[in-house]
């Protein structure tokens, strides 16, 4: 009686969320992590994938011997307890040293993945982000070139509360930027994290990077996208920073290296040219990609 | 010679108070309890009703009901009065209850101290909510409260303040209260070795607490100077930092996660036992456990911060404490499934909601772990995942932990046995519900969902659905919860001292409801033998 009144309820809940309109891309697949598009995403996911497991071997042991003992050892059966067994050193030490040793198995490959993560050395160009309330700006330090990156028009409009805007027509709700954030595919990127006010984050879920950007600190992270990836990623801050936290995204244009030396160059000299309207005789030429390594 | 306690002994040394003079005066550790219980299952739903509105705005992608501002405060809110309001008295209440019973006392240590304890609270919380009707709103930068965000609260910023010290305060002096009862008030023959395990978690929580809520107080009156008094603690620009609140405030933040699960081992650890008609398997190791996961819950701080741009030996040391934490958890889980073992199972309400804390707090405990894992942390940190992974452990954790005790003890206090029939369907409905509400958040955080946001994009609205169906069905079938105590109170089928044919302890030997005083004299050693643990 009460299992069909529970079956019937979850039908008529299941009716109701099925009867929204299907999307192309559906949710319902929105279940792991992303592999990413850098040697270090995969790592993490990998590590990710290992860790998962484990835990679900360890769960298959506990679960089933707990479920066993829901079946086998009723008192409705007859089972009569085993008042004898009360305590077992031996065991105790088993299944004390035995998490310790998976733990330490677990803990080498994640500690080398976090040192090759934490050594930024050797990179090829350095960028400034900053984060502030609400939205990221990018400063290629060495080039020249700055600018701002907000939720794109459209979601913003389409965000508003009781806008009317259905946000499935939008495209790319709330992760579309005005200015995307351009890159070059193949080069160790070195960035510099920020904040100018409160603390925001910088999170790339496809570079396996995020990154607290910190007011009055500089924090520093590196991806490098591998060369057969250009193309659009996008993130979000990922610490709570104020009214529109959920708003401001991160869109990264990774172009190839070719692609992006001339965007870079184009850029600083339209930058150079709003400076100074008209251009003056004295002012440098822009400077080259920096491609000289950066100390540590 | 057996003591044989009657009702009529209690009439005869009733002295207490009547009418409101009773509860705003009370000294006596049953009624203070009461008042805490009260407290915290009035906060509980307060606390619920505002997670009822968030997940009524994260129904559907884009903005349908709240500005974002005060989805903040929602956020905020909702955390600050579930564990400073629910969780957290409800445990003092359950230890005012029955930690005097359970050691052979007449009452705390410290009875007027336990008055002060307890109506801190009211005024503490009065403060706290009215922040929601002055100018700014209620707080909306987290729970957390981190700087420099936290220091754009409006007028509601000395109301959050004030409040943390006030219910800070209640904190310590309950902790105080609980450490000398224990340890000075034990009748002769009760042994810390032979103290039931509700005990031992509570005084091991009590310790916690007096060591890491005065850090929490130097952390939010480092706040207050900061915007108030020209100090730069949190401020760069002044030579202070950001992060170093961060640090102040998981030093107190980890081990105040243990606060609030530690009393709920204690719990299972005697309801599982009454229910297989079986002793807790490996007393001692659970004590040792319990202890080793208290102190090494002072050294795993920082895996709150791992994406801060901590120096990668911190990173490297915090990541193996915090999994090393990992083992002494899962000794207990084993201890407890062992237990189970070849016992003579039956499940009654409490056992029910015991169960499911096993299963479902070892789910939460395996997020965990791999949340320990620094590098894949870079992609759970502020996600949904870690969401899903503490509503795992406080919800069918902390929460069914007490609800499980309430079930438990609720005959002994009342002296009628509930609806059982209902609170199985209490328990039913909250299973099925927490699962539907809190696992797909997992799915959210893995597929890139950033927590603490008000919308979202559109590749997270199915599971976002489901959590809030089941966010609507879990809060719905909390209503049958102070229901069933409400009828409980007011009648049911008498229940003799022990109501549960496999119970062991000295509640047990007192008659159900107990006298005013508990135990006016000592337990015998007879009685102790039958009551005592192992």
């Amino acid at each position: 009686m009460v299992r069909e009144k529970l079956a019937s309820s979850v039908l008529i809940l299941a009716a109701a969320a099925g009867s929204l309109p299907a999307r192309a891309e559906s949710g319902w697949g929105e279940l792991n992590m992303t592999q990413g598009v850098t040697d270090i995403s995969r790592k993490i996911y990998d590590l990710h994938m290992i860790i998962f497991w484990v835990c679900v071997a360890i769960g298959v042991v506990v679960f089933g011997a707990m479920i066993w003992s829901l079946f086998s050892y009723r008192k409705s059966r007859g089972a009569v307890a085993d008042v004898t067994l009360v305590h077992n050193t031996k065991v105790e030490m088993v299944w004390t040293v035995v998490p310790v040793i998976i733990l330490i198995a677990m803990a080498v490959p994640a500690a080398r993945t976090l040192v090759e993560i934490e050594d930024t050395t050797k990179s090829e160009l350095t960028i400034k982000v900053t984060g502030f309330q609400w939205g990221w700006q990018y400063d290629y330090l060495d080039d020249g070139v700055a600018y701002f990156s907000h939720l794109d028009r459209k979601s913003n409009a389409a965000r508003e509360l009781l806008s009317g805007i259905d946000p499935n027509t939008v495209e790319h709700y709330l992760l579309n930027v005005d200015q995307p954030f351009v890159v070059p595919a193949d080069t160790k990127v070195r960035l510099l994290v920020t904040g100018a006010d409160v603390i925001h984050s910088w999170w790339v879920p496809a570079f396996g990077v995020k990154k607290d950007a910190i007011p009055g600190f500089v924090n520093e992270a590196w991806f490098k996208v591998d060369p057969d990836k250009t193309g659009l990623y996008r993130g979000q801050c990922a610490e709570l920073c104020g009214r529109d936290h959920g708003f401001m995204p991160i869109v990264v244009d990774v172009r190839s290296k070719s692609e992006f030396a001339t965007w870079l160059k184009a850029k600083a000299a339209e930058q150079k040219q709003a400076a100074a309207p008209g251009g003056t005789p004295e002012a440098p030429a822009p400077a080259p990609p920096a491609t000289a390594s950066t100390a540590p | 010679m057996a003591e044989v306690l009657t009702h009529a002994e209690h009439d005869d040394h009733d002295h207490k108070p009547h009418g409101w003079r009773r509860w705003v005066y009370a000294t006596n550790h049953k009624d203070i309890g009461t008042m805490y219980l009260i407290f915290a299952c009035t906060m509980f739903f307060i606390g619920g009703g505002a997670a009822m509105l968030i997940r009524l705005e994260l129904f559907q992608p884009g903005l349908q009901f709240f500005d974002p501002q005060f989805f903040n405060s929602l956020t905020t809110m909702h955390a600050l009065i579930m564990i400073f309001g629910a969780v957290m008295p409800g445990w003092t209440g359950l230890a005012n209850w029955m930690i005097p019973m359970q050691v052979g006392a007449p009452d705390m240590a410290l009875p007027r101290l336990n008055n002060l304890s307890f109506w801190i609270l009211p005024f503490a919380f009065t403060l706290l909510i009215g922040s929601f009707f002055v100018p700014g709103g209620a707080p909306a930068g987290g729970w957390t409260m981190y700087p420099p965000l936290i220091l754009q609260t409006g007028a509601a910023f000395p109301m959050l303040i004030f409040s943390i010290h006030l219910m800070g305060a209640s904190s310590i002096l309950g902790a105080i209260n609980v450490i000398v009862t224990i340890m000075n008030m034990r009748a002769p023959g009760i042994t810390l070795l032979r103290m039931p395990l509700f005990v031992w978690t509570w005084l091991i929580t009590a310790y916690l607490l007096i060591a890491v809520m005065p850090v929490l107080a130097g952390a939010v009156t480092m706040l207050l100077t900061d915007h108030f008094f020209g100090t730069t603690f949190f401020t760069a620009a002044g030579g202070g930092d950001p992060v170093m609140f961060q640090h102040i405030f998981w030093f107190f933040g980890h081990p105040e996660v243990y606060i609030l699960i530690l009393p709920a081992f204690g719990i299972v650890s005697e309801v599982i036992p009454t229910f297989s008609r079986k002793p807790l398997f490996g007393y001692e190791a659970m004590v040792y456990a319990t202890a080793s996961i208290a102190f090494l819950s002072f050294i795993v701080w920082a895996h709150h911060m791992f994406t801060v741009g901590m120096p990668l030996a911190a990173q490297l040391f915090f990541m193996l404490s915090t999994m090393l934490i990992a083992v002494p958890t899962g000794v207990k889980v084993f201890n407890w499934t062992t237990t189970m073992w070849k016992g003579s199972l039956s499940f009654e309400p409490p056992m029910l909601f015991a169960l499911a804390f096993l299963f479902l707090f070892t789910i939460g405990g395996f997020s965990g772990l791999m949340l320990a894992i620094v590098p894949a942390d870079y992609q759970y940190q502020d996600t949904y995942f870690v969401v899903a992974h503490f509503h795992y452990v406080l919800v069918p954790g902390a929460i069914f932990g007490m609800m499980a005790g309430v079930y438990y003890w609720l005959p002994k206090w009342t002296g009628n046995m509930y609806d059982l029939k209902l609170a199985k369907w209490h328990f039913w409905l909250s299973t099925i519900f927490v699962n539907v509400l809190f696992f797909p958040q997992h799915f959210l955080g893995l597929a890139g969902m950033p927590r603490r946001i008000p919308d979202y994009a559109v590749q997270f609205t199915d599971w976002n659905m489901v959590s809030s169906i089941g966010g609507f069905g879990f809060g719905l079938s909390q209503l049958l919860f102070p229901y069933i105590i409400w009828k409980c109170v007011r009648g049911g089928e008498r229940v003799g001292n022990r109501a549960w044919e496999g119970a062991h302890g000295l509640e047990w030997e007192l008659p159900s409801p107990p006298p005013y005083h508990s135990w006016t004299t000592p337990p015998s050693d007879a009685v102790i033998a039958r009551g005592a643990e192992h």
